[in-house]
Formats: C-alpha cells, sequence, structure tokens
C-alpha cells in the first residue's frame, strides 16, 4: 500500500530528467529526496503533484493509477524554494485560498485558518500583503496554504533554501515539530542538505543525475551508503574518497599514505579499492602525516581545511575555529577504524566500518523491542 | 555633479514639453479666430491680437451655415474603438495565455510560430490589405457600417494585444499557475482567478495600444466607409475643402485628441507600478 513508482521516466525537451525511477513510498511519515541540485528532485516531486507529463511508467496510489488524475484533484500541497505566494491576496486571502477552491462553509474556513495562522505564528500579519513580509513570513505563508487543507501528500521543494542561516535553523526545527507525527499524510521534502534529512528522519531517497542511487532509512543511508555517490551526497562536506591499495596486511593510500589494516577490513583481499572517510575523522596530528593546505574555511563552529594529499583532495574538519594561513603543510592521520571500502570501479559499498556504540546498541535494543 | 544632472534634466524637459505643447496651444488659439484673423498674418493672444469667436466650435455641432456636424463621426469612432479594442483585448488575452503557457505542436508549428503568425499580422502595409478587406466586407454587405469597421479593427488590433500579453505572461512565473492548480484550480480557473488579477499593468499597456491605434487610424475608416458611418479622422479631413477653414479644423483636431488625454491621464498611474514580482530574491 502507500505510493508505487514504476519505471518513471521523464524528458523534458529530448533530456533525460529522471531516468527508470521504482519507488515505493508509504501513505504516511516522511520521506527526504536528497541529492545535489540537477538532481531530478524538482521533477519527481513535479510528478507527484500532477504537474509534470511523464514520458513512461507508472504511478500508483494504492493501486490506483494516479497519471490519469489531474493536480487540481490530487489533494496535494506544494512549497517552493522560491516563496510563491498570491501577490493579488492578503495572508489571509491567500491561505483559505484552497479552502474556498474546495467550497468549505465559512465557519470550517475559519477554524482551520485559526489553526493554522497560530501554528505558524502567522497571526498578525493576515491582513498585510505577502509583499511585505520577510522572505521567512512569506515561506510561511506559502506552507500555511500546503498545510490547512487536507491533502494526502505534501511535497517541499528545498523550501528552506533561499532563507538566511538563522531563520533556516529556525524552521528546520518547525517542520520537524509539523511532520514528527505526520500520520495522515506522506510529507515528501526535497533538500541538498544532508542536515536537513537528519533532522527529519525518516526515509531517503538519494537522487543522482535522474536515477535513484540509495533508499533507505535515515540512519542506514549515512552508516552503510550504497555507492560513493551516496556517500558524497549524504555528507557534509562530502566524504573524501581517495584512490588505495591494500598490500602485505597494510594500506597504502593515495600512493603515499600508508596505514595499518584494521579490524574491520581484515578479511578483505588484496587489490584496488575506493577508501572513504569522512572529514571529522581526519584529524589534526603532530606526528603524522603531512600535506600541504589549499584551502581553510571557518563553516558555523567548526574549521574546515582541504588538503593536497598526493594530487588528490583531502577534506579535514575539525571542532573549534582555527587559521590555517593560506600555505603551509598540515599534520594529520587517518582514524582508521572509520574507513569505508569501496568497489575500485563501479563504487559500490564493499564494508564499512562498525556503528559506532550508542547508536547501534539503541538500534539492537528497538529492533529486539 | 548631480545638481548639474538635476538642473540639465530640468531644462530638457521644459524644452521637451514646450516642443510638445506649442501645436496644441497653436490650435487652440486658431480654433477661436475668424478667416479674417487667421489671413492677417500670425496672432496669439484673443483680445489682444485678434477677436475670439466661437464660430468654429459651434459649427461642429451642427448650428451654423457651412458646418459639420463631428458628434455622429465622434460616436461612431468611440463605439468601434471600444468595441474593437475590448474584443482584442478579450481574445488576444486569452490567445496570448495559451501561447505562454500550453505547448502546441502541429507537425512543424510550433508556439513560436503561432506567435510569429499573430505578429506577421502587421508585418505588411496596411494599402496590402484594403483591396482584400473592400472585397470581403462587400461580400457580406458590411461596407459602410459600424460592425463591418469593428471586425476589420479587431483583425488590426488583436496582434497588439497578443504581443504584448504573451510578453507579459512570461514575465510572470510559472510556478504561480501550479501553486493554483495544486491549490484545486483548473487551468482556466488558475488563469481567471490567478494570472488575470495580476496582469493589470499588461492589460492596460496592451489596451492603450489598442485604443490609441483604433482611434487615430484613418486610412480603414476611409476606404471602407463612404457617408453613413463616417468616423472622426475621415470627417475632419473631408471640412478641407477649397478654402481650408483652419478654425474648424483646429477646434475638430482638438477634439479628436481630447479621449486619448484623458485616457493617458486616467491610466498614468498603472504605468508607472510596472512589472509584478512574484519570487523575491
Amino acid at each position: 500500500m502507500g505510493y508505487a513508482i514504476q519505471s518513471l521516466n521523464v524528458h523534458i525537451n529530448d533530456e533525460p530528467h529522471l531516468i527508470d525511477i521504482n519507488l515505493e513510498l508509504p501513505n504516511s511519515g516522511v520521506v527526504t529526496i536528497i541529492g545535489r541540485t540537477l538532481a531530478g528532485k524538482t521533477t519527481l516531486l513535479k510528478v507527484l503533484a500532477g504537474l509534470q507529463e511523464v514520458s513512461s511508467g507508472a504511478l500508483m496510489k494504492n493501486k490506483k493509477d494516479l497519471l490519469n488524475v489531474p493536480a487540481w484533484e490530487r489533494r496535494v500541497g506544494m512549497v517552493y524554494q522560491q516563496f510563491v505566494n498570491y501577490p493579488h491576496l492578503s495572508v489571509r486571502e491567500n491561505i483559505v485560498f484552497p479552502l474556498r477552491r474546495a467550497k468549505l462553509n465559512a465557519t470550517a474556513i475559519k477554524e482551520k485558518l485559526d489553526y493554522v495562522s497560530e501554528l505558524l505564528g502567522l497571526e498578525e500579519y493576515l491582513e498585510r500583503n505577502p509583499s511585505e513580509l520577510s522572505g521567512g513570513q512569506q515561506q510561511r505563508v506559502a506552507l500555511a496554504r500546503s498545510l490547512v487543507k487536507d491533502t494526502d501528500l505534501l511535497l517541499l521543494d528545498e523550501p528552506l533554501v533561499n532563507l538566511d542561516y538563522k531563520l533556516r535553523e529556525q524552521l528546520r526545527e518547525e517542520f520537524r515539530r509539523l511532520f514528527k507525527d505526520s500520520t495522515d499524510r506522506l510529507v515528501v521534502y526535497a533538500t541538498t542538505e544532508p542536515a536537513e534529512a537528519m533532522i527529519l528522519q525518516g526515509q531517503v531517497v538519494v537522487l543522482h543525475e535522474g536515477r535513484v542511487v540509495q533508499v533507505g532509512e535515515c540512519s542506514d543511508v549515512f552508516h552503510f551508503p550504497a555507492t560513493t555517490i551516496s556517500a558524497q551526497v549524504f555528507n557534509d562536506p562530502p566524504m573524501n574518497l581517495v584512490d588505495g591499495e591494500i598490500a602485505d596486511g597494510r594500506i597504502c593510500i593515495a600512493e603515499s599514505l600508508h596505514v595499518d589494516l584494521p579490524e574491520h577490513l581484515g578479511k578483505l583481499k588484496p587489490g584496488k579499492y575506493t577508501f572513504g572517510i569522512r572529514a571529522m575523522d581526519v584529524v589534526l596530528e603532530r606526528d603524522g602525516a603531512n600535506a600541504p593546505i589549499i584551502l581553510s574555511e571557518v563553516n558555523g563552529s567548526s574549521t574546515i581545511v582541504h588538503l593536497d594529499l598526493s594530487g588528490r583532495s583531502l577534506v579535514l574538519e575539525t571542532e573549534g575555529v582555527h587559521h590555517f594561513g593560506e600555505t603551509g603543510d598540515v599534520h594529520f592521520s587517518l582514524d582508521a577504524s572509520r574507513l569505508y571500502v569501496f568497489s575500485d570501479v563501479e563504487g559500490e559499498l564493499v564494508v564499512a566500518p562498525p556503528r559506532k556504540s550508542v547508536l547501534g546498541e539503541k538500534g539492537k535494543q528497538n529492533g529486539q523491542n | 555633479m548631480l545638481n548639474f544632472f538635476k538642473i540639465f534634466k530640468v531644462i530638457a524637459i521644459v524644452l521637451w514639453s514646450a516642443f510638445v505643447v506649442a501645436p496644441f496651444l497653436w490650435a487652440l488659439t486658431t480654433s477661436f479666430k475668424t478667416a479674417n484673423g487667421v489671413m492677417g498674418g500670425a496672432t496669439y493672444l484673443p483680445w489682444v491680437d485678434y477677436e475670439p469667436s466661437l464660430a468654429a466650435w459651434k459649427g461642429l455641432f451642427g448650428s451654423g451655415a457651412g458646418s459639420i456636424d463631428v458628434v455622429g463621426p465622434f460616436t461612431n469612432s468611440l463605439i468601434v474603438t471600444l468595441s474593437a479594442s475590448a474584443i482584442s483585448l478579450a481574445l488576444g488575452t486569452l490567445a496570448a495565455y495559451g501561447l505562454s503557457r500550453f505547448r502546441y505542436k502541429v507537425g512543424p508549428i510550433s508556439n513560436t510560430d503561432l506567435t510569429f503568425f499573430f505578429i506577421s499580422q502587421r508585418i505588411m502595409p496596411p494599402v496590402v490589405l484594403a483591396i482584400p478587406f473592400f472585397l470581403m466586407l462587400g461580400y457580406f454587405g458590411l461596407l459602410d457600417t459600424i460592425f463591418g469597421l469593428i471586425i476589420v479593427y479587431v483583425a488590426l488590433l488583436l496582434p497588439i494585444a497578443v504581443w504584448v500579453m504573451v510578453d507579459f505572461f512570461n514575465n510572470i512565473p510559472r510556478e504561480l499557475d501550479e501553486t493554483a492548480m495544486i491549490d484545486g484550480c483548473t487551468p482556466f480557473e488558475a488563469f481567471w482567478r490567478v494570472i488575470l488579477p495580476n496582469s493589470l499593468p499588461g492589460l492596460v499597456v496592451a489596451g492603450i495600444f489598442c485604443v490609441v491605434f483604433g482611434w487615430n487610424d484613418f486610412f480603414f475608416a476611409f476606404t471602407l466607409t463612404f457617408t453613413n458611418t463616417q468616423l472622426l479622422p475621415v470627417a475632419i479631413v473631408s471640412l478641407n475643402s477649397s478654402v481650408t477653414p483652419w478654425w474648424s479644423l483646429s477646434a475638430s483636431a482638438l477634439i479628436s485628441v481630447a479621449p486619448l488625454i484623458i485616457v493617458a491621464f486616467l491610466v498614468e498611474r498603472y504605468l508607472e507600478k510596472g512589472k509584478i514580482s512574484v519570487a523575491s530574491k
């Protein structure tokens, strides 16, 4: 039961935007679609909304074909990354617009308007025009309009991308609160930011160049990225991927860095692999290897340093704000127990490091209950 | 530097205004003259330079000998221009919305070709169309009728309306239509309830173009009518006989310009507003 997307292809002006998508989505809960810009996230949401014609394939809901149902009969809500509101209507009329189209009576409209405007803190702006509001408030109006009506499906297309950092943090929390117990509708949230997927939890779909790369629970995708693409898309900064070789019980990374084989990689056959390691698992260490700095940047409360590892890029993330300067070397080491191994050519996951104990234990306990 | 620019701007505007307004003042003062006042060399100020007379103005409303009534042609012009503009605007807006939002494909013909087809109606000089229009109206017995003129003017004004509105709709984000449809509007309702109310500036611009072109047309009004349904521009020209009645010409010219001046003042504030923007950032 739920939504089933079957061998879906979408071509726009002969350019493939979605290629052979097969997905099962539940009737309720949260699904995050994560992918880089132009991965096809918006196209997929538009297909679900009924705004995009498909070239081939099927979209079923509870065994019924949805593709023949036009957008205005689909019971969906959608929030765009631009703040789309009706410029000629007040905030109040913007919010109740879908209710008026559904021909609800005045009492019902009033009730729903009051509920939603309180939920999103819009009570004092109801008489204003959307253009008189800040970006965050405009996006709240758009969100209110999609929440106010009874829908089966709520689609959010990078709703926070045009907001400033502070507002983004704040609305993120609001989204978590709003969608945490989404039992009566499915929320599909498209984003480029792993942090947003993490906050919303739920199911994650990794999309890349129009194809589905991985589907799974949020923490599973984080701990076991199916491919190098998943590993890059679902980590910020993207996971480091460096070519290397296992030989003589040691790992040689980037032809220069030698690491003892850690326990979880003990059974691996010798040969060429792609090694993955998160930026935060590359640690500063006085006695470690050294590499020249390409660039260093401060991101929130941590510092990100880009290193040149024999021609490969290696990114290191460390807590706190540090100044590394423009040039010079940095001494570092890799936490070998956190190494991911992907196959050399296809980039598929071969071995992942074990989950860190806290999360792992909890996961097991939940499983038993 | 800023001040210099400001002064320059003011001087330029004053000069230009004088250049534009002078002919009107000249016509105004001439309209109060008599034959003697006009022929006796250049005179400017009534009562000082010459003795003003209302003869020309009275003549336009049909009283007095040798006068021509402009009330009839004025009404005809008004009916033809407003009807043709309204029809062109209504049809043109719908056509433009279709061309802007939906993809048409019939063989090798697609949207841009259709848009070009509309605009291409204005490529050839009007003379080319005179004979076909004359024969067609004659065939249907519509020569020298208001209805016939309205049909011809719609053909002339529709391309303008389509051209202005296609451009305007293309600048309205498609997300607005999509949101309306998600909120339960059929495509026509999305157009009617959301796009149209936000298109006032475009409609005003298109409307002005239609009214100005329609009101000022002389050629088709001249070739497709005889005596029953004269339009104002033709009536004014027909004042011209062996002796040019400058005073009557001036008065009727002012009357023919008056509606456009009123329209300009009415719509000025819409023109200033300019385009709407939906997506911020």
